[in-house]
């Protein structure tokens, strides 16, 4: 956990009473919605089909118990008693009042939380691993470095008035749980040969209209110099940015019209300037940073404990085992995915009921911390393994323990049309049907590892293009038509998805997806190679040729 | 389902009427004939041309403590006068999500 320190403190309190003043002169007609839009966005307050939508930071996607009941208070008081996590390690509320607002953020604010950097042309939450400072292997716990960009970024000048927001994720871990690819700025924590910490930096990655895959502007840049080098990224993407279309402004587009050399070329020259001023870091900085965030004390604990070998007897816990534990760098502990994604149900969605619960059961089972993954599902990070039949008990009761996490129904999908101003189209009933389609455990554990990945418009805050099937809304002549592709990824080894064809009806949905993994299971070479495999192996053709056959 | 957001040149096809949403709770609202705003479409004030269109806009945009971001959508009229919205984006916003809330699943 991150202990926030005074400043901290105090800045989000004034926030409350700054933006509570606004929302005051907002209703009076003191302020015009022209005026008061840009600072409602300061406070993630934006404007969605129904009502307005406040979305509100998890930074690096860590939660501590009391953090989560204050959440599930303000779904139950100020909301309809739910909250929807999104890919980027937030969370919204569908349909909060402006008058209530303050408020709720007043009501946040006592427990730390706020909604700073959650809107607007500035530089955005800061997301990393869910898994940060507890999978095994890691070089660091990548959250003490996202920590000291939130601190450097938040209101800070030069990160506030971009030509577009600015998105940063981190990781440590080979595997890329962060998708720091499609980022911004992508930032993996590395070891160079004399064993000093520092990273490698990837610029220019970003989905929406124009998706892009990150490419690496440096091998190493010294963890002392992370601070400086960013500056000096941004600094050319303000300097050349294209504030003039909002279609250019984002920096992947200024990576790809000067080219990535050109593009690393000026930010050497920047950086020279400014290295060795004072953006270097202080080692105190990030060792102040680094005792701040507190590990649990783990016990030795058996690693294969009696509790999980009575219970590996119940083929029902074992299929939520295998998909939803995974290896903790301590042996007797795990990291326990609790999947947001129960057959039938919006994808991402947790009720204050179930926020509660899974807050007291972080306090008896996992130090009370949680977890929030860009996937739109939660985590528990420190499960003792003996605990593990007794948490699932429990998660299941609750509805939080559908054995899917990795599998063909653990969904990502936008709110869509049903929710969404700038929507084309409907997400959310596309992610439900297809949960039908392949509830059965069986088949879904036959089929293997497969994302789907559901955007209602082309901003593809759904990730469409790196979904392994990725489904893309738009609308024709009135209607709901969607595009598939297949073949994205978002992990280290990221891909743009390819379009199988035409557009489909939004009632053709799901069986075109069931042609395409039909195809799949019948062309795999065998049953451990996965969709994405298989994909790669034959290209776009033999799953066009199935889906386009006999429409 | 063009975002109504991005419309900028006033040209009607048919019936219309202008809607926003309410500035202190955000909910639904239709710009009425006595200048005002209400929650029900059945009270919601027709426009059949641009001129009118552009005149109940204007007088919408005014009114800026009242709704906010209003805009014309086409809506469908019956014999019997009963008004329904004309595009799947109206209807939910007038019906509300096509999904399940989770706390009432
Ligand atoms: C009212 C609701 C929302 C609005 C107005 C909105 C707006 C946008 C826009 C305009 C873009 C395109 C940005 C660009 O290409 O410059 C975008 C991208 C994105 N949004 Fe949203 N969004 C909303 C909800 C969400 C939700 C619910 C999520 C998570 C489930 C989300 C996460 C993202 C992500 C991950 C991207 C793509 C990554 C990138 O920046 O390239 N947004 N959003
Ligand atoms: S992808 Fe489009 S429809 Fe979906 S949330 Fe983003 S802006 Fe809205």
């Amino acid at each position: 956990m991150y202990a926030y320190d005074e400043i901290d403190r105090t800045l989000v309190n004034e926030r409350v009473s700054e933006f509570r003043d606004q929302v005051k002169r907002r209703l009076s007609g003191e302020l015009t919605e022209d005026e008061f839009k840009i600072l409602r966005l300061q406070n993630g307050v934006y404007l969605q089909l129904h009502a307005y939508m406040f979305r509100v930071a998890i930074p690096y996607g860590t939660l501590a118990s009391n953090q989560l009941r204050a959440l599930a208070h303000v779904a139950r008081k100020y909301d309809r008693g739910y909250g929807h996590f999104t890919t980027r390690q937030n969370i919204q509320f569908n349909w909060i009042k402006l008058a209530e607002l303050p408020d709720a953020l007043a009501d946040l604010a006592e427990v730390g939380i706020h909604a700073m950097q959650t809107s607007g042309n500035n530089m955005r939450n800061v997301t990393s691993d869910q898994w940060a400072g507890v999978a095994p292997g890691e070089i660091e716990d990548p959250r003490i470095w996202s920590e000291l960009i939130r601190q450097h970024t938040t209101l800070h000048p030069e990160f506030s008035f971009l030509p577009r927001k600015f998105k940063i994720a981190i990781t440590a871990s080979d595997h890329d749980r962060a998708a720091i690819k499609i980022h911004d700025i992508g930032l993996k924590l590395i070891k160079n040969e004399k064993g000093e910490t520092g990273f490698e930096v990837l610029v220019g990655g970003g989905l929406g209209r124009t998706p892009f895959i990150g490419k690496t502007i440096k091998h190493f840049v010294h963890g002392r110099d992370i601070l400086s080098y960013i500056e000096a990224i941004l600094r050319v993407y303000n300097q050349y940015g294209r504030r003039d279309n909002i279609y250019k402004a984002r920096i992947k587009i200024l990576v790809h019209e000067l080219g990535i050399e050109k593009f690393s070329r000026e930010v050497e020259e920047e950086w020279q300037h400014i290295r060795n001023s004072s953006l270097q870091i202080d080692d105190e900085v990030i060792e102040d940073i680094r005792s701040r965030f507190t590990y649990p004390f783990y016990e030795k604990l058996p690693h294969n404990p009696d509790e999980l070998r009575q219970a590996a007897a119940d083929p029902d816990f074992e299929a939520w085992r295998k998909n939803s534990v995974a290896p903790h760098k301590n042996p007797g502990y795990s990291i326990v995915t609790i999947s947001l994604k129960p057959i039938g149900a919006p994808p991402g969605d947790a009720t204050a009921e179930q926020m509660d619960a899974l807050a007291d059961l972080a306090d008896k089972y996992s130090f009370g911390e949680i977890r929030v993954g860009h996937e739109q599902n939660l985590a528990l990070p420190h499960v003792a393994k003996r605990d593990l039949p007794a948490l699932w008990k429990a998660l299941d009761k609750l509805g939080l323990a559908t054995p899917n996490v990795n599998l063909i129904t653990d969904i990502i999908a936008c709110p869509g049309l049903d929710y969404c101003s700038l929507a084309n189209a409907r997400s959310i009933p596309i992610a439900q049907e297809l949960t039908r389609r392949f509830a059965n455990h069986e088949l879904a554990n036959l089929i293997g590892r497969l994302h789907i990945n559901i955007s209602g418009c082309i901003n593809a805050c759904g990730h469409h293009h790196v979904g392994h099937i990725g489904i893309l809304g738009v609308e024709k002549n009135g209607e709901e038509v969607y595009q598939i592709t297949i073949g994205g990824r978002a992990d280290e080894s990221a891909a743009l998805g390819n379009l199988i064809g035409p557009g489909v009806k939004f009632d053709e949905v799901a069986d075109v997806v069931e042609d395409i993994v039909e195809a799949y299971l019948a062309l795999r070479e065998r049953p451990e190679e996965l969709f994405m495999d298989t994909v790669k192996r034959l290209g776009v053709e033999p799953f066009k040729e199935r889906v386009y056959a006999t429409r | 389902m063009t975002s109504p957001l991005e419309q900028k040149k006033i040209k009607i096809a048919g019936p219309s009427v202008v809607t926003a949403n309410r500035t202190w709770d955000g909910i639904v609202v239709y710009r009425t004939a006595a200048r005002s705003w209400s929650a029900e479409l059945s009270e919601a004030a027709i426009v059949r041309n641009s001129d009118e269109a552009k005149a109940l806009l204007a007088e919408s945009v005014a009114d800026d403590v009242g709704a906010i971001g209003p805009y014309i959508a086409p809506v469908q009229v019956g014999a019997d006068g009963k008004i329904e919205p004309g595009n799947l984006r109206e209807q939910i916003r007038r019906t509300g999500v096509t999904i399940g809330q989770p706390a009432q699943v």
